[in-house]
């Protein structure tokens, strides 16, 4: 097996840091039931009584627009994230790994050409 | 190794704690939310493991893109939701079921546990001690690997095509702003002069 | 590390102008200003032109001998079994194209991006097929799969047309990721991923009696997500449906050429990668090949959509093609390797008869609609006659030896009962297509002819027919080419 000590230097201050927020988080969360002041009547429990219910739920069709969108974000969020390792090791990769890069960008590339012409990228 | 073991426990525990609350809670925005909390829990397994670089794209990809999108959908589109739940406690004996065999199936495979013996001397690129996890894996994923990297990216490609494919519509009669045509009208594209006799107009 | 030159790449040749191909077409048809007819006219034509280079250059390397070779570490092999596959691939989706000619004139399928997608997929199954290790399998898979997806729901204003592709890539990606538990489970337990590899290992630590629990486990999950794939009962329930939907020339290539595709690696799976567990994936193929059998002769009685009956018949012969691969000989082998050539030939046939049928410009699937359509279009008629009864296995029949070439290697191989239930299950599914064959001649004619048959339609027709009826009498040149496959395969 592997040595894990590297593991503790590393992010021994990451869990210190996750642990203060989540203590901190949770401080905030439970201290108004606390210590807060309570004193509830019903004029205090009933809703608001200006404004009218709502018409209909929330939730409606929304134009697929949106998803293509973020669906697109997503696929080159995936391109991005692979460009980390090889940035990293470029020293190492060689001319052979620089145009393999190289050779996948302009996969993606032609995809963007793509979805620019074809006007996904515009909102009308 | 202690702290290693707990950490292990801790985030075991978690990801298959909230996994199963993603299934059974009844609001599916918490659903969205206890799922991006097991990507976590599944990211801290992996830095345990020693895959840094999978833990990190793992948030950067799901948790910051995958799952933004998915509580997009459920917050926004028209869903009834408690009529989607309808069906849930009907199936449920069946999927318990289905769910009991397999996992006594895999208690009884991991009890078995009998790996080939050399099988981590070959594991195909062992990391080298004083390498980062990253570098490591840029060392082999574009030389060595190569072929797999081309495919990944042609998979990417034709997840664009089939998005833009299957949803992209344009409304008809939409006028557009076109700056170059814009930019390209002149005096002598766009006016014209005439001479207007009087009493006759055009 | 491993340097690749260019000239290393030879064997991977097809594959790339394939792909660059496809990548020319799409920015041709972004680019061009044509109106939309003519530009889906001329990718067609470069697609078709594309598939036919690429098959003649399979051909070729096969042809010059200099055949066996690795790329990348194995991750690519090229052999005779993988080009045999191959040319079967491109033969079902260059008759796909083909086929597509029609409804892409008549506006039911008008995107440009069609052909484009399908030469994607074609490159995906030709990725699978000659891939050597698990992750390229994988990657060639979602390839093939991603694009088939798509083009399952290309129709998008059809309803059934989007819920074929939603169900198609909702338990799709259920079996990918089965497979893919199954392939980390493999790994964990050999330690690679590289199909040679493995094979050395397994049959250095495997002891036929002592299996090694997890493996096996690695393999049954990686099995239940190919059976998916070539709709074996009981993981079909998603084919009536996605067949049904999908548009008929995309139906074609389902049932031909993924289905081919998903074989292959199951053939490479058990008979080249993990011959010595025969025990372990034996009883799961004779499994899914009894319950397909029989699913599929008895589900099939009941449809009157052509498309399901088609589907179902799909699942039936599945099971046929697992039977051959359950005996594990080298009979069984090359019963597949005929049964899966003879039954893309029919196949082809039967989907050009579907998409003969139109009336009023509509494409009608209700099988009432043939009744006694023997008196208008008597060639029509005759040829799908002929075609059922091929598939049905009628003696002298091209279907008929498809069937007797594997039933001989189950008998072979001491398969008794489930040589007895294929022929059995054989027999129900006659009915079903006699049925078919009797509505035609003998029901009485209460509609009017069909739609005049295009000449591709008719082309297609003639070829797959006339194969059928007299592909007998010339096996020898086919059964010498399958049989030198699986020589140099085992």
């Amino acid at each position: 097996m592997m040595s894990y000590s590297y593991l503790l230097t590393e992010y021994f201050p990451l869990v210190i840091f996750i642990s203060i927020a989540g203590v901190i988080g949770l401080m905030l969360l439970v201290a108004p039931f606390v210590f807060s002041y309570r004193r509830p009547d019903t004029e205090k429990l009933s809703a608001y009584e200006c404004g009218f219910d709502a018409f209909s739920d929330s939730r409606m069709k929304f134009d697929i627009r949106f998803y293509l969108v973020s669906i697109l974000f997503i696929i080159f969020d995936l391109e991005v994230a692979f460009l980390f390792p090889w940035a990293a090791a470029f020293e190492d990769v060689g001319l052979f790994g620089f145009w393999s890069m190289i050779l996948f960008l302009c996969i993606l590339t032609v995809g963007f050409i793509y979805e620019w012409k074809k006007g996904a990228l515009e909102w009308d | 190794m202690n702290l290693f073991s707990a950490f292990f426990y801790l985030f075991s525990t978690l990801t298959v704690a909230s996994a199963s609350m993603v299934v059974f809670s009844r609001n599916p925005v918490h659903s969205t939310l206890f799922l991006v909390l097991s990507f976590f829990n599944v990211a801290g397994l992996f830095v345990l493991l020693g895959a840094e670089f999978l833990a990190m794209t793992l948030i950067l990809v799901y948790v910051g893109a995958v799952s933004v999108l998915f509580l997009f959908i459920v917050m926004m589109l028209d869903i009834n939701f408690v009529k989607l739940n309808e069906g849930f406690m009907s199936y449920l004996p069946i999927g318990a079921c289905v769910m009991g065999v397999l996992l006594i199936e895999l208690f009884i495979a991991f009890g078995a546990w009998k790996g080939f013996p050399n099988a981590y001397n070959l594991l195909q690129a062992p990391i080298e001690e004083h390498l980062s996890n990253t570098e490591a894996l840029g060392r082999v994923l574009y030389t060595r690997y190569v072929y797999h990297f081309q495919s990944a990216g042609l998979i990417l490609l034709i997840a664009m095509i089939g998005a833009i494919v299957l949803t992209l519509r344009h409304k008809p009669g939409v006028l557009r702003q076109v700056v170059a045509d814009q930019i390209a009208r002149c005096p002598e594209t766009s006016v014209e002069i005439r001479k207007v006799k009087s009493g006759q107009g055009i | 590390m491993s340097k690749v030159t260019l000239s290393d790449l030879l064997p991977l040749l097809p594959e790339i102008i394939l792909i660059i191909g496809a990548i020319l077409i799409l920015m041709y048809g972004v680019f061009s200003s044509r109106e939309k007819a003519r530009l889906n006219e001329i990718a067609m034509g470069f697609s078709l032109a594309l598939i036919l280079l690429i098959f003649s250059m399979t051909i070729l390397s096969w042809s010059s001998g200099s055949i066996e070779s690795e790329l990348f570490d194995g991750a690519f092999v090229l052999d005779m079994f993988s080009s045999f596959v191959k040319c079967l691939i491109l033969f079902s989706s260059f008759f796909c194209l083909l086929m597509s000619v029609d409804l892409f004139k008549s506006e039911e399928l008008s995107n440009f991006e069609y052909p484009v997608l399908i030469l994607f997929s074609t490159a995906g199954m030709m990725m699978v097929v000659s891939s050597g290790n698990f992750i390229s399998l994988y990657m060639g898979m979602e390839i093939q799969s991603l694009s088939l997806y798509i083009l399952a729901s290309i129709q998008r204003e059809s309803l059934r047309s989007t819920e074929a592709g939603l169900k198609y890539f909702v338990l799709g990606a259920l079996a990918s990721g089965m497979s893919l538990y199954g392939i980390s489970l493999i790994y964990g337990f050999t330690g690679s991923t590289n199909f040679s590899a493995i094979s050395r290992l397994a049959s250095e630590f495997h002891a036929p009696d002592e299996a090694s629990l997890g493996l096996v486990f690695g393999l049954i999950f990686l099995l239940a997500g190919l059976a998916f794939k070539i709709s074996a009962a009981p993981f079909h329930m998603w084919t009536p449906d996605v067949y049904m939907g999908a548009p008929t020339p995309v139906t074609f290539l389902f049932a031909t050429a993924s289905k081919i595709t998903s074989i292959a690696v199951l053939i490479r799976l058990t008979m080249s990668v993990f011959p010595v567990m025969i025990l372990q994936w034996q009883q799961i193929l004779i499994f899914l090949s009894l319950c397909s059998m029989i699913l599929g002769s008895f589900s099939a009685i009941g449809q009157n959509n052509i498309k399901r009956l088609v589907a179902y018949s799909s699942i039936g012969h599945a099971g046929f093609i697992l039977l051959g691969l359950s005996a594990g000989s080298q009979a069984g082998l090359i019963g597949v390797l005929v049964y899966m050539s003879i039954y893309t030939f029919m196949a082809l046939g039967i989907f050009s008869c579907i998409l003969a049928m139109r009336r009023g410009g509509e494409a009608v699937e209700s099988i009432n609609t043939l009744s006694g359509i023997a008196k208008h279009e008597p060639m029509f008629a005759f040829l799908f006659a002929t075609l059922l009864f091929s598939l049905a296995g009628i003696p002298p029949l091209l279907g008929f030896f498809a069937k007797f070439y594997v039933l001989l290697a189950a008998v072979g191989s001491h398969l008794y009962g489930l040589a007895l239930v294929a022929v059995l299950s054989s027999v129900v599914s006659a009915f079903y297509y006699l049925r078919i064959v009797k509505i035609m001649y003998f029901d009485e004619a209460n509609q009017e002819s069909f739609d005049p048959i295009s000449s591709i339609i008719h082309v297609i027709l003639l070829i797959s027919g006339g194969i059928s009826l007299f592909g007998f009498a010339f096996p020898r040149p086919f059964m010498y080419i399958v049989k030198t496959v699986v020589l140099s395969f085992l």
